[in-house]
């Protein structure tokens, strides 16, 4: 018994880790008041640029270099990311494009990508099967050596890659900014109210696009993890699946505090796999079961809204452009 | 006085067509404070905005110091030491005052709450604020939340202080404890700037008064060597008198009926308190009081749109002799119940039409429901439209142009035609000449006192004083949401009316 | 701060202003412009994966989309599905409410649909060759029931974040995009209830008796939906324009202060609206069903619920224009699968298309909306 509890705390551990990436990087968006529904779209794109730094390490070397293996993905998803809300930023920020619309084709656009790549890269270097990087995999599932001796606490909760740690750290770094710098105020001061942020002297496209950037990366990490760690180093087309979504739907359930993320996001793991752990469940009733995050976050928000509480509104201004000489 | 703080050189600046501001030339020295006089739409806070880095003039120059300045941000003008108190506080509500203070600032080293805390106290006591730090901002009051504001330039060293219009939302206490810290901080040598359109401030408060009308720099003269006559014509150009016609009312009776109506903000704060008056047919009654004093509640209750904690609202219908209560009742409700209420609110663009919408389906507004069928009447729609265009000389390529594309004067002729046009027992008509010229103004006066004529029970909320005197037959003036007096506007005088306004406490209130 | 810092500021090279107004034609220019600039990007992008001549690239795809007559019909076919589901979505959306809902809304009417098909289906009647199906109800009563279900669902999953957007002003986007995955998991839940063997996948739903299918109209299976689809469009530009229901749908999504003023009661307006939202959307889902595939999947909208939410806003709201930015989308999205047969590319090179597209013309609204400015230098003295 006390092993399928931790085996199940594992799992939503795992589960949860692209979730947090994503969350933390969408609330990291949305306080400077860009509501960024491309999250999604950015986490294939991170995703399969991962997977194309990797394969072309792979493909040209002989003899890959584990460091190498994490960092050429790495930045590449970095890269990829960066992109994605590059094109995002400058419709919305710059050209002060609807929010909305714009974050859906985004996500369409970087579901495209990303599916498109995954199935077509073999082909443009001439090789068939389906993508498959042992190394890159390997180098990023890598835990620490002692984990398994640490009895069952070393398995639940050492034995994971790198960015599962990443994930949290990055949650609490961002909390830490947040609330206790004064760049982290500038930025809630630009997603509350733009005006005031900008006659406060604060450069308000600057946040925008730093913010909007750094959580898109962010968010990036999220689809590595997933193809590096979670499935080693594979591609499937729409293997990541709804998972953005479900990263949206945490920035709510955790009232836009990147603390509360790391457990929603773990909480909202485990529903995702919860159906596995409970036994004797039908096939349809496991289907019941993974409607539960969304439900959940469904009466968060409801709740909030009732509640009126003033520190637990989503951003004043989120979904808005700003434009300083509108009159 | 000191060496010139700051000065502008032929500054211009325009929106799309509409000239803001036109060759402007003024300068303001260290240790004096200057007026910026103006009736409402002169150009003073479009100036002042370019001064505080919000708009970038068009042409002109701005010399600080003597040296050449580019503003294109807010952060320049801090870093030129200058800091604005806009009319509309820009402040972020979930924020601290604290927080609210130190935003923007990025080389002040470590982000220590209790440090800035510390330096917040140190200002508030060298110049008499009284603040608590921590206290949020969407639990202030406006006098609190103006503080802040004013402690936010201060910490960020500003040397040139802006106000727009700060007494706006203050009462007379407020407004002399405000008084009193900006002469502390003129006598510290800052250069103050404060906008206003209230001429006993200007005369009480200020070293020299600089006076722009329809966005032209008119003169500057020395607070001590001028008169409210002389800036009253500087202000709005030629000495006038006004010459509103006024007729005798004919057969006045009661028409709509308001007993001791009260209602609370959502934050407690009383907007209404125990209001009681009359309105009569065939009479202008004025409604005269500092802006905010509980105007826009007192229409709105009557028109519908404003919940009332106490009192009621009784409507005598001329044509069934019944009476009505109006009390919470839906403006829906209302016109079903056969009375002809119109009203011009203040926020036209805002409340009385749609901004995108055209002439003709603005209409509509009033109208749309009217017939049968699922589907709107365009037909008659079109022809008020184009009538009020005739009638009224309303300057707009058609009838189909936005009303957001027509100039304000043109916009108050198109609501004011429309809700007369429902010939309405009673017309209630908020600040309706607002940024009006004269002639649109006057062509609003005339409209009123033709429906006044016609024996219509008229409500006239305005500001200028002058205009409500010779303008209505009645004034009621309000403070803090309380009636403090009702007089004749054929005997009564400017001081006696200025008077009642500031007054809030009612010798017989002992509740 | 010292003087050298301030010596450094500069003045704005751009300046950018908000236009009064546009002459039309120019709007329609700026629009063109950007179309064509993101053709162009496609074309690139299509030269660079498969090293063609882009006109080819270009014939390609007018021959994938309108090659052969079948080929036409499915193009037609898809757009009244996008252009319904975009209609569908307009009254909300004019009204300011976003309803990003709208993959949900169709999902859930699928699903009642198939619901009524599926409870009353084809039984065999004896084990005799040639086996014989009957349907216990005739199309005349199935179908409409199909349609009434379809839309009582949709309407359901859109006046539910209506009332709470209505009473407590709940984020709305937030609401319907959480509706869209739970309308997901309940067809999910459905298709394993009914079928058992765990296979996931309901296969066509009365095959041999055909009960609860449309059928076909001008010798053509997609005939139903295209012509309830253009009646829809029809209905819809009048109610929007000249109805009074969909003049107070303009009035609370311009000002509802001055919705107020006039007396419209604002949350019934919401509430009503996304009735008729959610009730387009049910017919869409039923036309999906009864009209196109005669099963429900969960991904029977195909992501359509988000396309028709960029073609609704490119086309400004107006459902006569919606054609337009509806076909100019699915004419992409087959021409870029056409593209995808024949050089053996992945098929979502389709959504990548259509991104770039939407981008470009999302991107060109900023040029008619706004001026930007050179900045001259002003005179010296």
């Amino acid at each position: 018994m006390l092993n399928t509890i931790f085996a199940f705390i594992n799992a939503a551990i795992i589960q949860g880790t692209p979730l947090l990436f994503g969350a933390t990087g969408e609330i990291i968006t949305e306080k400077s008041g860009n509501l960024n529904l491309g999250i999604p779209g950015i986490m294939y794109v991170g995703g399969i640029s991962g997977i194309i730094g990797g394969y072309i390490y792979e493909h040209y070397t002989e003899d890959p270099n584990t460091a190498l293996c994490i960092l050429i993905p790495l930045l590449s998803c970095m890269l990829g990311s960066l992109i994605m809300t590059l094109i995002y930023s400058f419709l919305t920020i710059t050209l002060r494009a609807n929010q909305n619309v714009t974050g859906l084709a985004l996500t369409t656009f970087g579901i495209g990508i990303g599916n498109f790549f995954g199935g077509s890269l073999l082909k443009f270097f001439n090789e068939s099967g389906s993508i498959s990087l042992m190394d890159c995999g390997a180098a990023f599932k890598m835990s620490l050596p002692f984990a398994d001796d640490l009895g069952l606490f070393g398995k639940t909760f050492l034995s994971f890659g790198f960015l599962v740690y990443l994930a949290v750290i990055i949650a609490l770094v961002a909390s830490f900014i947040l609330n206790k710098t004064r760049v982290g105020l500038n930025l809630r001061a630009v997603g509350e109210n733009p005006a005031t942020a900008d006659s406060a002297g604060i450069n308000v496209t600057k946040y925008k696009y730093f913010a909007t950037c750094i959580g898109g990366m962010i968010a990036g990490f999220g689809g590595l993890y997933f193809v590096m760690d979670y499935t080693g180093g594979a591609w499937t087309n729409n293997g990541f699946g709804d998972r953005g979504w479900l990263a949206i739907a945490i920035v709510i359930f955790a009232i836009w505090k990147p603390k509360m993320s790391i457990l929603a996001s773990y909480l909202f793991g485990g529903l995702y796999i919860l159906c596995v752990y409970i036994p004797g469940l039908s096939a349809s009733n496991k289907e019941l079961i993974n409607m539960l995050p969304y439900v959940v976050t469904i009466l968060v928000l409801i709740i909030i809204s009732i509640r009126k509480k003033r520190e637990n509104q989503p951003p004043q201004s989120l979904g808005l452009s700003y434009f300083r000489e509108e009159r | 006085m000191g060496n010139v703080a700051i000065e502008l050189r032929n500054i211009s600046k325009r929106f799309g067509s509409v000239v803001a501001n036109k060759d402007v030339n003024l300068s303001v020295y260290n240790g004096e404070i200057l007026s910026l006089l103006g009736e409402n739409g002169s150009g003073k806070t479009t100036l002042m905005n370019m001064i505080s880095g919000i708009y970038f003039p068009d042409e002109g120059q701005i010399l600080i110091d003597g040296k050449e300045a580019v503003i294109s941000s807010p952060k320049d003008a801090f870093d030129y030491k200058i800091g604005m108190i806009h009319q509309h506080f820009k402040l972020v509500d979930v924020f601290s005052a604290a927080e609210n203070i130190v935003l923007g600032l990025e080389n002040e080293g470590k982000f220590d709450i209790n440090a800035i805390s510390k330096k917040v106290q140190e200002i508030s006591d060298k110049y008499g604020f009284d603040i608590d730090p921590r206290k949020k901002i969407y639990e202030m009051s406006v006098s609190e939340k103006q503080t802040v504001e004013i402690i936010k330039v201060l910490y960020r060293g500003a040397n040139i202080l802006i106000l727009d219009e700060p007494t706006a939302v203050l009462t007379p206490q407020e407004t002399q404890k405000l008084f009193k810290i900006l002469r502390s901080m003129r006598d510290d040598g800052k250069a103050i700037i404060i906008i206003t359109h209230k001429l006993h401030e200007v005369l009480s408060l200020s070293d020299r008064v600089a006076v722009l009308r329809k966005g032209e720099y008119i003169g500057t003269v020395n607070t001590a060597e001028t008169d409210e006559a002389q800036l009253t014509e500087m202000m709005v150009g030629q000495k006038i008198d006004l010459n509103i016609e006024r007729s005798e009312p004919e057969n006045p009776v009661d028409r709509l009926e308001v007993n001791n109506i009260s209602c609370v903000s959502r934050e407690g704060v009383k907007l209404l308190d125990d209001v009681s008056f009359t309105a009569r047919s065939g009479e202008i009654l004025g409604i005269a009081g500092i802006a905010g004093s509980g105007q826009r509640e007192l229409l709105e209750a009557i028109a519908g749109l404003q919940h009332l904690n106490d009192g009621q609202i009784l409507y005598h219908n001329p044509k069934t002799g019944d009476v009505e209560n109006l009390r919470d009742k839906t403006p829906l409700q209302i016109r079903e119940l056969g009375v002809r209420l119109s009203f011009v609110p203040e926020d036209r663009l805002g409340m009385g039409l749609v901004g995108n919408m055209d002439i003709i389906d603005n209409m509509m507004l009033r109208s749309y429901k009217k017939g049968r069928t699922v589907f709107v009447e365009r037909k008659a729609p079109k022809e008020l439209a184009n009538k009020i265009i005739n009638d009224l000389q309303v300057v707009t390529p058609s009838a189909s142009t936005p009303v957001r594309r027509l100039s304000g004067g043109n916009v108050q002729k198109v609501l004011v035609g429309r809700e007369i046009a429902a010939s309405p027992t009673v017309l209630m008509a908020a600040y309706p000449v607002r940024g009006l010229d004269i002639n649109s103004s006057y062509t609003i006066y005339n409209l009123l006192n033709e429906q006044k004529k016609k024996g219509v029970a008229v409500i006239f909320v305005g500001e200028d004083l002058d205009v409500l005197i010779e303008l209505c037959d009645r004034i009621m003036v309000i403070g803090s949401g309380r009636i403090t007096g009702i007089v004749d506007g054929r005997t009564a005088k400017k001081e006696e009316i200025g008077i009642l306004m500031t007054k809030t406490e009612r010798s017989d209130d002992n509740e | 701060m010292s003087s050298k810092r301030l010596a450094q500021h500069s003045e704005p090279l751009l300046h950018i202003t908000k236009r009064d107004a546009m002459v039309w034609y120019k709007g329609v220019i700026i629009r063109a412009i950007a179309i064509v600039a993101a053709l162009i990007v496609c074309s690139a992008l299509i030269v660079l994966l498969t090293k063609l001549n882009p006109l080819d690239v270009y014939s390609e795809m007018i021959e994938g989309s309108f090659g052969t007559e079948r080929k036409f019909w499915i193009l037609l076919q898809n757009i009244a599905m996008l252009l319904c589901i975009s209609l569908a979505v307009t009254p909300a959306f004019k009204m300011k409410f976003w309803n990003l809902g709208a993959e949900g809304q169709v999902l859930v009417g699928a699903l009642a649909s198939a619901a009524c098909m599926f409870y009353f289906k084809e039984v065999r009647m004896g084990d005799t060759l040639p086996l014989v199906y009957e349907a216990p109800l005739s199309n005349a009563v199935l179908i409409p029931m199909m349609l009434v279900a379809s839309m009582a669902a949709g309407i359901i999953w859109a006046v539910i974040p209506a009332i709470f957007k209505a009473i407590w002003g709940t984020n709305e986007s937030l609401f319907t995009l959480m509706m869209n995955y739970v309308a997901m998991q309940l067809v999910a839940f459905f298709i394993m209830v009914w079928v058992p063997n765990g296979s996931s996948v309901m296969g066509i739903i009365n095959p041999n008796t055909e009960s609860g299918w449309l059928p076909e109209l001008f010798g053509q299976k997609y005939g139903f939906n295209i012509l309830i689809v253009g009646l829809l469009t029809v209905a819809m530009y009048i109610y929007l324009k000249y109805s009074k229901q969909g003049y107070e749908i303009s009035v609370v999504g311009e000002s509802e202060n001055t919705a107020r003023y006039i007396g419209i009661n604002v949350k019934k307006v919401i509430i009503r609206t996304l009735i008729v939202s959610g009730a387009i959307c049910g017919i869409a889902g039923f036309l999906l069903v009864s009209g196109t595939n005669y099963t429900v999947s969960k991904d029977i909208a195909g992501g359509m619920g988000f396309t028709a939410i960029m073609v609704a806003w490119l086309a400004k709201f107006n459902p006569g224009m919606m054609v337009i930015t509806s076909f100019l989308v699915v004419f992409m999205q087959r021409g870029a699968g056409a593209i995808a047969t024949t050089f053996g590319l992945n098929q979502s090179v389709s959504d990548i298309l259509t991104g770039i597209i939407i981008f470009f013309i999302i991107g060109c609204e900023f040029f008619i909306n706004y001026k930007v400015n050179l900045r001259t230098k002003h005179k010296e003295g």
